[in-house]
């Protein structure tokens, strides 16, 4: 089969769906792979590299005729018209933002394959364009934010004195946030994030940022992806937001739900009060943004010298490296779909991947896929939330009810016992502290030892039998002498056994 | 002292002989209490040396000097305060004495490491019968028609005494069989065993509340012998049943705990007798014993109470067993050498199958084999691998492996992402990915060694059969792991082997 890869129409589009090396990957696979003509050259492709990795060139009107178009954004009505009936089109699509686009696609009688529908599970991730774009993007934006501020991001200590590290508040920890901490980080920035989902918290902190936690309960994620908090968790965060956006230098917002406008999360009263020279990078623009006066693909410059950068187009400004990894997602899908090697592409709408990404078959819709799950069972998740959050402290009520009640026995037994008792009791409670302490840091290697050592010990007990061998009765010395024999071979036996294994203990 | 102090001068010489008896017989008090305070004292640092290896040889030292300087004092106050000729006295001490220095010593030359559980166990059941004699003969020697409070006291403390040295004694002994494989390691659930535990407990506390009120004598033997009697039966049976109960899984645990149980008869014994020594040695050894039992059931993420009720594994095993887990892949002996020659960092696990099959020696060579390589090798100990906390520790030391590469799973545990090669060697419900992934499975939250993180890992087993907890593992089936059946002792020979071909 035939792929065509168009240039892209958009305005100011530099991405192409394949490079040189990833169209050489697909016509390894089979297929017979053509490039329009100058399609990839924003993309430090040129039509010399693509004829290097033995890729034809071909005209608009030949690589729109193909039996597989594959692209980056999702086709125009005019791109759509060129399709043939039963061509394949395959780009990142919106499907749940754009019913016209799958209408019209439909009307055509193609078969449309949605890169950003991949499911998120383990097994897809190799096609994941949502993630390889999101990284690119998350680097792009610190990036950004750091051409805008007016400061070096790292701290030092100079002959000139002291400079304090850039304060980078990131808000959404899925791959673009995660990639924007990274990159923070390295360029030497304080990293604070924050995310609605608890379990992300181990990633934040494994990219070396702080992970800033509301007190609230928070619902472990059954998707993949974040879901709309209830009224009381949405105050307590806006609280969060606010203090943190207004002690940053810089702001990153990631947060979208999908199927759904992004959350306003930054207001524009804490704009307001944000610090001249501060800048917040909006990567949630093209879905409206999650700062109150971003405007999508503009920088906007607010009275008080924020800067709202609202790029819609962070990937695409780093076009070489993210038309690379568009590209090996490609490649990827097409390994999915190639099951031969041998150039026929084929829907196993069994598989979840397959099934997911399909939005419209021959002429008919195909959205919206079953639902399919990706994380752990609830009940494991529920169990993931219960090791994290601390344990809920037993009622103290509790402990002083029985302290109290210790107490009152206590005295009872002490006021009517006699003083010698007391005396024994005291060396008691004593020894009893001073065991526990003893042992509560012994290696756990030694844990063998240490039990014979205290077996050897108690055989301590032997001294009873001893001050009750020489009693005139019978009966006593016959069961005192019994009772030595056994405590003897128990001290002897316990000491024994014990040296010899610490004999064994060495080092190199 | 007191008296030799408060004594004035004028009246020692006014009365020369009875002065002289007092001021020996105070003297040698004196200094049997000094001996007692220097023992106690010797004692805790024992246990305290125990807690580091550059200090546990010493330790030890400490607690035999302790032991000594103990029994030579009391031997002395035994000797002074005989009521029989003092050699006949010396007799009956010193026969029984050497008789248990040779059969203590044979015992402990002889037993195999791997055996050590057992020897414990079973030492353990000796201070539990040596606790019920000293009770006895306590009970035998007091003054049964006496009404004061000290009285009442002295017959709490033997009642007690000889409660918790019967419960040790059938319960060490239970413990014995299932370590020695002398009785079935599955759990005994009797229908309303909690019921019957109680049962006895509560029985036991009438029974005491007679034996305090029995002043009567039946043909020259005290009456209150009798639910003396009857308690120290029901006693046996419910050190018994304890321990019966649980699992041989948990036998670590239970090994620990009846140590603090013999610790506590000790401790008994010596409120019986107003002994000091006996109180610090035995409540020294009781809670270390508890926080011990403790710290292990932290390991296993179980409460110490579901412990102690028993029944481990018992209750959901059935659900491993239904399921499909797919293939597992098997390797021999030749490819396995292959792969750790090839391999940078290797990590160990071994469990009670290393144990079983004496394969510790072969490890040894083998680590040594690998090390002469350039290879890193490690182990990862499971906080309960074995059958007696640090069981794996000793075996290895006894084979001769550097304890500092000896790791436990918190050290390790986040290594496995770098390791190559894993080798599972008779380990089971300790590396069971189950404990995590699998919320209804009976070892769900343990903490595992997470070994089937590294790249590659071989699992050393006889069979396909389950660990001692009954339920099945998903390791066996993950792609990244391969079996090497037989017995684990030869294998490892054959791997050492095939290394140095």
């Amino acid at each position: 089969m035939r792929i065509g890869v168009p240039r892209e129409s958009r305005p100011g589009e530099t991405l192409v769906a394949a490079t040189a090396k990833t169209a050489g990957q697909l016509a390894a696979l089979g297929y017979e792979v053509i490039v329009e003509a100058g399609a990839g050259d924003l993309a430090d492709q040129h039509d010399a590299a693509y004829t290097e990795a033995g890729v034809g060139l071909a005209s608009a009107e030949e690589v729109w005729a193909s039996d597989i178009v594959i692209k980056v954004n999702a086709p125009t009505d005019a791109e759509i018209a060129r399709l043939r009936r039963g061509a394949t089109v395959i780009s990142l699509m919106a499907p749940g933002r754009s019913p016209e686009l799958l209408s019209a696609l439909q009307a055509q009688g193609v078969t449309a394959l949605a890169m950003d529908a991949v499911p998120r599970i383990s097994r897809a991730q190799s096609m994941d364009v949502l993630s390889s774009m999101a990284n690119v993007a998350g680097y792009r934006a610190v990036i950004e934010a750091a051409h805008e501020f007016h400061r070096q991001f790292t701290g030092q200590v100079t002959a000139a004195g002291k400079v304090p590290p850039a304060r980078v508040f990131v808000v959404g920890a899925g791959v673009a946030g995660l990639a924007a901490i990274g990159a923070a980080g390295s360029m030497g920035a304080v990293v604070r994030a924050f995310d609605v989902r608890p379990e992300v918290a181990e990633q934040v902190e494994s990219m070396g940022a702080q992970f800033v936690r509301v007190e609230m309960e928070q619902e472990v994620s059954s998707d993949g992806y974040a879901k709309a908090m209830t009224a009381e968790q949405e105050r307590l965060t806006a609280v969060m937001y606010d203090e943190e956006a207004r002690a940053a230098d810089i702001v990153i917002t990631t947060a979208l739900i999908p199927g759904r406008p992004a959350p306003r999360l930054v207001q524009a009263e804490t704009v307001a009060a944000m610090a001249h020279g501060s800048v917040i990078v909006d990567m949630a623009a093209a879905n409206g943004g999650n700062v109150a006066l971003t405007q999508a693909d503009r920088k906007v410059v607010t009275d008080n010298q924020v800067t709202i950068l609202g790029y819609t187009d962070l990937a695409s400004r780093l076009p070489a490296q993210t038309s690379q990894l568009y590209g090996t997602n490609i490649v990827n899908l097409f390994k999915l779909l190639t099951p031969g090697k041998d150039g026929v592409m084929t829907l196993d709408m069994d598989d979840v991947v397959v099934r997911g990404i399909t939005v419209v078959q021959d002429g008919a819709s195909m959205w919206p896929p079953p639902p399919v799950q990706v994380s752990a069972a609830p009940a494991a998740a529920a169990a993931v939330v219960a090791t994290k959050e601390p344990p809920k402290p037993p009622d103290p009520r509790r402990k002083v009810y029985g302290a109290a009640l210790a107490a009152v026995l206590f005295a009872l037994m002490a006021a009517y016992s006699p003083p010698s008792f007391l005396g024994h009791f005291t060396v008691f409670a004593l020894a009893v502290f001073v065991g526990f302490y003893v042992i509560s840091n012994v290696a756990h290697a030694l844990h063998t030892p240490l039990m014979s050592e205290t077996n050897a010990i108690s055989g301590i007990i032997l001294v009873g039998g001893l001050l009750q061998v020489g009693n005139d009765n019978l009966v006593i010395t016959v069961l005192a002498v019994i009772a030595v024999l056994v405590a003897s071979i128990n001290i002897f036996g316990g000491f024994l056994v014990t040296s010899r294994m610490l004999q064994m203990f060495r080092k190199d | 002292m007191a008296i030799l102090t408060a004594l004035p001068l004028a009246a020692q010489t006014a009365l020369p002989l009875a002065a002289e008896t007092a001021v020996t017989g105070s003297r040698l008090t004196g200094l049997v209490t000094a001996a007692y305070i220097i023992a106690g004292v010797l004692f805790i640092l024992a246990l305290g040396g125990l807690s580091k290896h550059e200090t546990a040889e010493r330790g030890n030292v400490l607690g035999m000097t302790g032991m000594a300087i103990a029994l030579v004092a009391t031997i002395a106050l035994a000797l002074r305060d005989s009521e029989r000729p003092v050699g006949v006295t010396a007799v009956l001490i010193a026969v029984p004495m050497l008789a248990g220095l040779a059969i203590g010593s044979w015992r402990a030359r002889t037993v195999e490491m791997t055996g050590m559980p057992e020897l414990v166990a079973i030492l353990h059941s000796f201070v539990g019968v040596a606790a019920v004699l000293v009770g006895y003969n306590s009970f035998l020697e007091a003054d049964h028609t006496a009404t004061d409070s000290l009285a009442y006291i002295h017959s709490v403390e033997v009642f007690l005494g000889v409660f918790i040295g019967a419960v040790t004694f059938t319960g060490s002994v239970v413990a014995w069989g299932k370590l020695s494989a002398r009785m079935k390691s599955a759990p005994m659930t009797l229908p309303g065993r909690h019921l019957l535990n109680l049962g006895i407990i509560v029985g036991s506390f009438v029974l005491m509340l007679w034996f305090m009120n029995e002043h009567a004598e039946l043909g020259g033997v005290p009456r209150a012998i009798i639910p003396l009697a009857i308690m120290t039966v029901l006693a046996l049976v419910l050190g018994f049943h304890l321990v019966a109960a649980i699992g041989g899984g948990d036998m670590p645990v239970v090994v620990s705990m009846l140590n603090s149980y013999s610790g506590w008869a000790a401790a008994a014994a010596g409120f019986m007798l107003s002994n000091d020594l006996l109180i610090i040695t035995g409540s020294l050894v009781g809670s270390s014993g508890a926080i011990l039992s403790y710290i292990m059931c932290r390991a296993m993420n179980r409460s110490f109470i579901s412990v102690i009720a028993g029944g481990f594994g018992s209750d959901g095993a059935v659900t491993g067993e239904a399921r499909d887990y797919g293939e597992h892949r098997e390797i021999n002996a030749e490819a396995a050498a292959t792969m750790l020659k090839d391999a940078k960092s290797v990590v160990i696990t071994p469990g009670y199958g290393m144990a079983v099959a004496q394969a510790q020696y072969p490890v040894a060579e083998l680590t040594s084999k690998l090390r002469a390589k350039g290879i890193s090798v490690r182990f990862g100990i499971h906080p309960v691998a074995g059958r007696l906390p640090g069981h794996m520790n000793v075996l290895l030391a006894e084979a001769k492996v550097p304890y500092d590469i000896v790791l436990e799973m918190d050290e390790i545990n986040d290594d496995f992402d770098d390791t190559d090669v894993v080798l599972v060697i008779g380990a089971n419900d300790t590396v069971n990915p189950a404990a995590l992934e699998e919320p209804g499975s009976p070892i769900a939250g343990m903490p595992v060694l997470e070994v089937w993180k590294a790249r590659d890992v071989i699992v050393f087993k006889r069979s396909m059969a389950t660990g001692y907890a009954g339920v099945q593992n998903p390791l066996f089936f993950k792609e990244n792991s391969q079996m090497l059946f037989g017995d684990a002792k030869e294998r490892v020979e054959d791997i050492v082997r095939h290394l140095s071909a």
